[in-house]
């Protein structure tokens, strides 16, 4: 069996640390994951520590918003890469998912965040 | 004129650009002046990711961006143009002090240079090296207005009080 996948959320100010917390808080705290926040950061600086906190290892990178600086500079250190895929748009459904899906590959379990993600955005019945 | 703001933000196109000032502002065009960017297509569909289909894009570089300012001044719609670095925003002003719409940009935002070696903390989301603080003082010594900040609402701080 190879290495279960890391995850590191990258996000805009507290979202990353705030949605980490909230993983944590209901899945325990060994849900391989990271969390990496763009205070301060230039891109280089942002592309840094977000190389820092995959640390080498096969990641699912997941990202608040597709467009965003967080989501650009995971985008274009994953690009041309095998070991790394980037999720946009992440909710905390589709974390608790994968914390506990992390020995998947890495392509099927990117697919099944966007996935589990996707179903759990909708209007709530009343 | 239709640019509306100049901006030197090392992030380039992102979310307090598009969000924060071009929605609030009206904004349909932003030009984003960088060598770098100008010439890679793949970042360009990066950039342009990040922005609503009703507002144009431009990537310029910097000798482009000397030769189109005036034409961007002109557009009926309203505009952002945007830098990475002091450098390429005192060249752009450069340009248009001496093409042919005169005077060329009067106000320069800073609006996010983030922490270099070589840099000091003049704000949270301004740091300068003492040669780009130079540079700054020499923009402003000719007549252009410059001010940090970080988004419409909050207040702007006047150069002078960060170099």
């Amino acid at each position: 069996m190879s290495e279960p996948l890391v995850g590191v959320i990258v996000a805009h100010t507290e979202v990353a640390a705030a949605l980490l917390a909230a993983v944590r808080a209901i899945a325990g705290d060994d849900a391989g994951l990271v969390a990496v926040s763009n205070r301060g950061c230039d891109r280089l600086a942002l592309s840094r520590e977000l190389e820092a906190a995959i640390g080498g290892r096969p990641a699912v990178v997941f990202t608040d918003m597709a467009g965003g600086s967080c989501a650009h500079t995971a985008i274009a250190l994953a690009r041309g890469r095998l070991d790394v895929e980037v999720v946009t748009g992440v909710n905390l459904a589709m974390l608790l998912d994968f914390a506990f899906h992390r020995e998947l590959p890495l392509a099927e379990a990117a697919r099944r965040a966007v996935e589990v993600g996707r179903a759990a955005v909708g209007l709530a019945a009343r | 004129m239709s640019l509306v703001l100049l901006r030197i933000d090392d992030r380039l196109i992102h979310g307090q650009v598009v969000v924060g000032w071009a929605q609030r502002l009206g904004v349909r065009f932003i030009v984003l002046v960088d060598d770098a960017v100008h010439a890679n297509l793949w970042e360009q569909d990066l950039y342009r990711m990040g922005v609503p289909p009703e507002m144009d894009v431009v990537f310029a570089s910097v000798s482009e961006a000397a030769a189109r300012l005036a034409e961007w001044e002109g557009d009926p719609r309203k505009g952002i143009l945007l830098t990475g670095d002091v450098d390429t925003m005192v060249a752009v002003c450069a340009a248009g002090a001496g093409g042919a719409g005169g005077g060329g940009p009067r106000k320069v935002n800073l609006g996010g240079v983030h922490a270099r070696e070589g840099r000091s903390e003049r704000l949270r989301y301004v740091f300068l090296s003492e040669e780009e603080a130079d540079k700054l003082r020499e923009l402003a010594a000719r007549g252009v207005e410059i001010t940090a900040q970080d988004l419409p609402t909050t207040k702007p701080v006047p150069i002078g009080d960060l170099l």
